[in-house]
């Protein structure tokens, strides 16, 4: 039945509905893809068991009559949600073995909504890289390659490139994704994939591992807009145990799906023509303006005058946020601990963070650290809080003119494992499409609009205002209806 | 004279001690300040721990309500400004009883302003004239947990219970300038707070503990280099660390040292204070705004509530004692001292007694009863309304004082009613006339040497014939009665 | 701002991070470089901009004062918390002996 995985959330959903197969027959075709994925090393735990339970529940509910939102339909974690009785680590050592008392809120959606956990995702650890060679259990290997023999490991992307790479290797129809600086759409724009980062407050953080609390933000990726529209509704909703939740009502984003953009104006960004840009990227954007054009859509060109600030003060506010999330990693009520021979208390604290924390993360944390400290704490956090107030105010100023944007969702295509991996500051540069947004908490979304002359997939942004999830999905809708995007990852692993 | 003339005298001539104290109280509270568990004193370890309060991964804090309007009302109760805008703050460090790896507390924006307290005059304490100590800020944060120390030969056990319970610190300007005044200030805050209901108050369980701020300066210079001594459980503790702080400052310094701004601790025992050095390591508490936490708005609604349920406080009481009831300044002081007091003595006054009659009874019988059986005034056997029906017996002449006492005594023992012992045992008091004079008769006829001594013009006997008329009555003759008639017949 | 071998080392202790010589000293122009970047923020001016306080505008919620209200949220745990304690005894969390 291995067909079965090449479905999409909706064709599954609705051929089980139909009774064209069991939600069974899905979780075991599943199941044997992920088993037999290991090369790309997407999962850092497997739960078939999982998936045929949810599967069985589901063939139940079917004759009972009673089918939920997401019935017969297995999906990846990402390994940062925490998942009650299986290992949660945020693909750190110091968190190896530990298993939650408890699930986190978004998790626990999709399982009410009858989803299946096939396992727990590859990403980078603690959500702190984009090409996910910073995980303790190994690079995410993505299933793209470049042409003509050339068969460099490639990356997925990051942080979330374990959901990327399994979704576009056909291991599961969707995942979850985290987006603090851009780990949903830059690895959904290099596994040929579509992602979407909410407005930040709709999903809720409770029992997602932490990185900057004032940034992650959950999503769901999967092959197309609409399956993002399904996973996103399953979601997102208020939830009083988190602070910065958006006490709204969720809205029937797939219902609402029209590729429709009549009277919508979209705007054209020029600070993002970045100084060496690939040529293929630029000429991927003017199709995208064409394709929107032809949907309906006036486009106008806007300013946002701060964009080049929005990575500095990315690099000031994550890592400061980081360093005092992460300091509850200390060995004393789970994960590693490390206790050298007659050590006190804080060398504990500091051998087990040594040993327990990656190199990348331990410069995030370090740099954290000193723009927080005394002396230069306004110099570097204040004066980062009040640029990202900028760039808000950047992009109130646009929606004046315009409803949405369009833009690349990173600057090239997937690059080679290792490439980058000796400079983090060539790394950080990835993000540089998709950092404004998540400092303004706004909805955007990544959807696939070509391949580049290498074979690899190219990604289209969407940005949106505030709340306005459906004009995004729509948006991202018109785009993949033109491109037309049916390139796959041929089969090597 | 209305400042204290306290000076520490040292080689070099007398010394003035600056005192501020940062006082931490536990906000009452069922559940903790960022989650559901609960606060409740003394629980078996890590009961009353969430998996917020274990800092799990992807925990969230959301405030509780009811910790905010208690800070809220205190500010209020020391009129200080009341912010309606302000945040919590994380300070970073790193301590086995801090599980997040920060403390949430307010730095930048507190939510309760500059406000002050006035401590009361008392010339035995050389606080020649009432003072009033400014208040800083008030601010809420975060309680960590417990370290146990002596269970296990290698390990320190942890026990979080406590952790994330709110407490309200309450930090004042550095104004007092003598033992007598920092503690004064504290058992004025203690009051203050019980009074409010937003701190039990009870010191030996924690609930309450100062950081007290100690430095010497020759009269009139500039502020010396200041110490902090942590965790002082009590008002004479407070006044130990400051004279004992004091004096050593003082002897250092002519010694030729210098104070190090440190952190200290007070051995009770020893009654010395020790520096806290295993701490001392650069502190950099990387302060900035709790991103898992929005600004805190107030409404004027949530604020009307809170100005609207705060209770009389022990000031305008007292006046209000000494002012519309005539009740003498001493007695107003020792009925408002303490909340529990003053509620009973209100509910007493509340079933309609006479004010300075109440006052009386409750400062002489009442007291000197607990005293006796070792109760505080809320476990009192004797309930307001019981001791108003005993009140109200004597006030409209039913028994007199002395009855009244010993009717007093039998309602402690049996928690029995006046109105109905007095009318079981027969205590009524008798206005009898034609009875009083047939008693009367008979103690003249009894005593006739006395009787010729006073119509011989010793007056002062009248006394004791009113005496021995009384015992003969068993004190159930109305006294007024007693005096007319007595005077009546000694006149002959 | 640059920083040097000695407040990187200073850094780390801050962090609780344990780190050889040689790990201090691969650091330095590590850190120096992203600090450099950053420091572009400086140009900007905003002398008359608040420092964001809410990324999508919203106030704090206040929940009730309800012990164990959201079982999630409540105590009464003590199995759940100590589960993956390291080292647990008697109900306790243990850590190496602390002096004060």
């Amino acid at each position: 039945m291995t067909e079965l995985t090449n479905l999409t959330i909706a064709q599954i959903r609705d051929g089980f509905r139909a009774g064209d197969f069991s939600a069974r027959d899905v979780a075991e075709g599943f199941n044997a893809n992920v088993a037999a994925a290991k090369l790309l090393n997407a999962f850092i735990v497997e739960t078939p068991d999982h998936a045929l339970a949810a599967a069985d529940a589901a063939d139940k509910d079917r004759a009972a009559g009673t089918l939920k939102p997401l019935s017969g339909v297995p999906i990846g974690m990402k390994d940062l949600f925490a998942t009650k009785g299986v290992q949660t680590t945020a693909a750190s050592h110091i968190l190896e073995g530990f298993v939650p008392e408890y699930e986190s809120s978004v998790s626990q959606k999709l399982w009410d909504a009858g989803a299946g956990m096939l396992g727990k995702l590859n990403m980078d650890q603690f959500a702190m890289g984009s090409s996910n060679e910073t995980s303790y259990f190994g690079n995410v290997i993505s299933p793209w390659r470049r042409g003509g023999g050339d068969n460099a490991p490639l990356t997925p992307g990051g942080s979330s490139g374990g959901s990327a790479a399994a979704i576009a290797a056909h291991l599961c129809p969707g995942a979850t994704g985290t987006d603090t600086g851009g780990s949903i759409r830059q690895p959904a724009s290099f596994a040929g994939i579509a992602g979407i980062k909410p407005t930040y407050g709709r999903c809720s953080r409770w029992g997602i591992v932490a990185f900057a609390s004032s940034l992650d933000q959950a999503g769901p990726m999967a092959r197309d807009v609409q399956d993002c529209a399904i996973l996103l509704e399953n979601m997102a909703g208020f939830d009083p145990k988190d602070s910065t939740s958006l006490n709204m009502p969720v809205p029937q984003w797939e219902a609402g799906l029209s590729a429709d953009l009549k009277g919508k104006r979209i705007g054209i960004p020029k600070e993002y023509r970045v100084d060496g840009m690939p040529a293929e990227i630029d000429a991927l954007w003017e199709q995208g303006i064409a394709w929107l054009k032809d949907a309906g859509a006036e486009i106008v060109s806007v300013s946002l005058p701060h964009t080049k600030y929005a990575l500095p003060a990315y690099y000031i506010v994550a890592p400061a946020e980081a360093s005092s999330n992460l300091a509850r990693y200390d060995g004393v009520r789970y994960g590693l601990r490390d206790l050298p021979d007659g050590a006190g208390l804080q060398d504990m604290y500091a051998a087990t963070r040594a040993a327990g924390f990656g190199a990348e993360v331990k410069r995030r944390i370090m740099i954290g650290t000193y723009v927080l400290s005394a002396g230069f704490y306004d110099a570097y956090y204040t004066q980062a809080q009040k640029v990202r107030t900028l760039i808000a105010r950047d992009f109130d100023a646009a929606w004046e003119s315009c409803d949405l944007l369009l833009t690349p969702t990173a600057p090239s295509a997937a690059f080679a494992l290792g490439e980058k991996s000796d400079d983090p500051l060539a790394m950080y540069l990835n993000d540089v499409f998709t950092v404004p947004t998540s400092l303004a908490g706004l909805p955007a979304m990544s959807v696939p609009g070509g391949l580049d002359a290498g074979g690899l997939p190219l990604g289209l942004q969407i940005i949106g205002k505030a709340f306005d999830e459906q004009g995004v999905l729509n948006a991202g809708l018109a785009i993949e209806q033109r491109a037309g995007f049916a390139a796959r990852a041929e089969k090597w692993w | 004279m209305t400042e204290t003339s306290y000076r520490i005298q040292g080689a070099t001539g007398e010394w003035e001690v600056v005192i501020g104290l940062e006082v931490h109280a536990q906000v009452t509270s069922n559940a903790k300040l960022f989650s559901g568990a609960a606060t409740a004193f003394g629980a078996e370890p890590n009961t009353q721990v969430s998996l917020v309060d274990a800092a799990m991964p992807g925990m969230l804090p959301v405030p509780n309500r009811e910790c905010i309007r208690q800070a809220v009302r205190t500010g209020m109760a020391i009129e200080a400004q009341i912010n309606k805008w302000s945040r919590f703050d994380r300070k970073n460090y790193f301590y086995a009883d801090l599980p997040q790896g920060y403390q949430i507390s307010q730095l930048y924006h507190p939510i309760v302003g500059e406000g002050a307290l006035e401590i009361d005059a008392d010339e035995k304490a050389g606080i020649p004239a009432p003072k009033t100590i400014g208040i800083e800020r008030i601010h809420v944060e975060q309680d960590a947990g417990k370290l146990m120390h002596d269970q296990h030969p290698t390990m320190s056990y942890v026990d979080l219970n406590r952790s994330g319970v709110a407490l309200m610190e309450i930090v004042s300007r550095p104004d007092m300038r003598s033992p007598a005044e920092a503690g004064a200030y504290l058992a004025k805050l203690r009051q203050i707070l019980r009074y409010v209901g937003s701190c039990d108050g009870n010191m030996d369980q924690g609930s309450m503990r100062a950081d007290v701020n100690v430095s010497v300066r020759k009269p009139g210079e500039e502020f010396g280099t200041r110490t902090e001594t942590k965790n002082v459980n009590s008002v004479r503790f407070v006044m130990a660390v400051v004279e004992s702080e004091a004096r050593r400052q003082v002897d250092l310094i002519e010694d030729g040292g210098r104070v190090v701004q440190e952190t200290r601790l007070y051995d009770p025992d020893k009654n010395v204070t020790r520096s806290m050095r295993s701490k001392e390591d650069a502190h950099d508490y990387r302060y900035f705004p709790d991103p898992d936490l929005l600004p805190l708005e107030l409404d004027d609604a949530f604020l009307e509530e809170c100005r609207a349920s705060l209770p009389e406080l022990p000031d305008a009481k007292r006046a209000r004692y000494v002012n519309g009831l005539g009740v003498s300044a001493y007695n107003a002081a020792v009925l408002t001292a303490d909340v529990e007091t003053a509620r009973w003595f209100e509910a007493l006054l509340g079933e309609g007694v006479d004010g300075k009659q109440a006052a009386n009874w409750v400062m002489s019988e009442l007291f000197g009863a607990l005293n006796r059986l070792g109760k505080d005034i809320a476990e009192s056997p004797v309930s307001p309304e019981q001791a108003a029906g005993l009140l109200k017996l004597v006030a409209d002449g039913t028994i007199s004082g002395t009855i009244a006492k010993q009717v007093f005594e039998i309602m402690l023992e049996t928690g029995g009613e006046a109105a109905a012992i007095v009318e079981e045992k027969g205590l009524k008091q008798t206005s009898d006339t034609g009875a009083i004079e047939a008693v009367i008769a008979e103690v003249l006829a009894k005593n006739p040497g006395q009787l010729e001594q006073y119509r011989g013009g010793k007056e002062a006997l009248f006394g004791f014939f009113v005496g021995q008329t009384m015992k003969a009555t068993q004190g159930k003759a109305n006294p007024g009665v007693v005096n007319e008639l007595l005077k009546k017949a000694l006149a002959g | 701002m640059s920083v040097d071998h000695a407040t990187v080392r200073k850094i780390a202790s801050l962090a609780r991070i344990a780190a050889s010589d040689a790990e201090v000293e691969a650091m330095v122009p590590e850190l120096n470089n992203i600090l450099g970047f950053v420091e572009q923020l400086g140009e900007v001016d905003t002398s008359s901009v608040e420092p964001m306080t809410a990324v999508i505008p919203n106030t704090q919620r206040l929940r009730d004062d309800v012990v164990n209200a959201d079982p999630l949220t409540g105590g009464g745990v003590q199995s759940k918390v100590l589960a993956n304690a390291p080292a647990r005894e008697h109900g306790f969390f243990g850590v190496p002996k602390v002096i004060e």
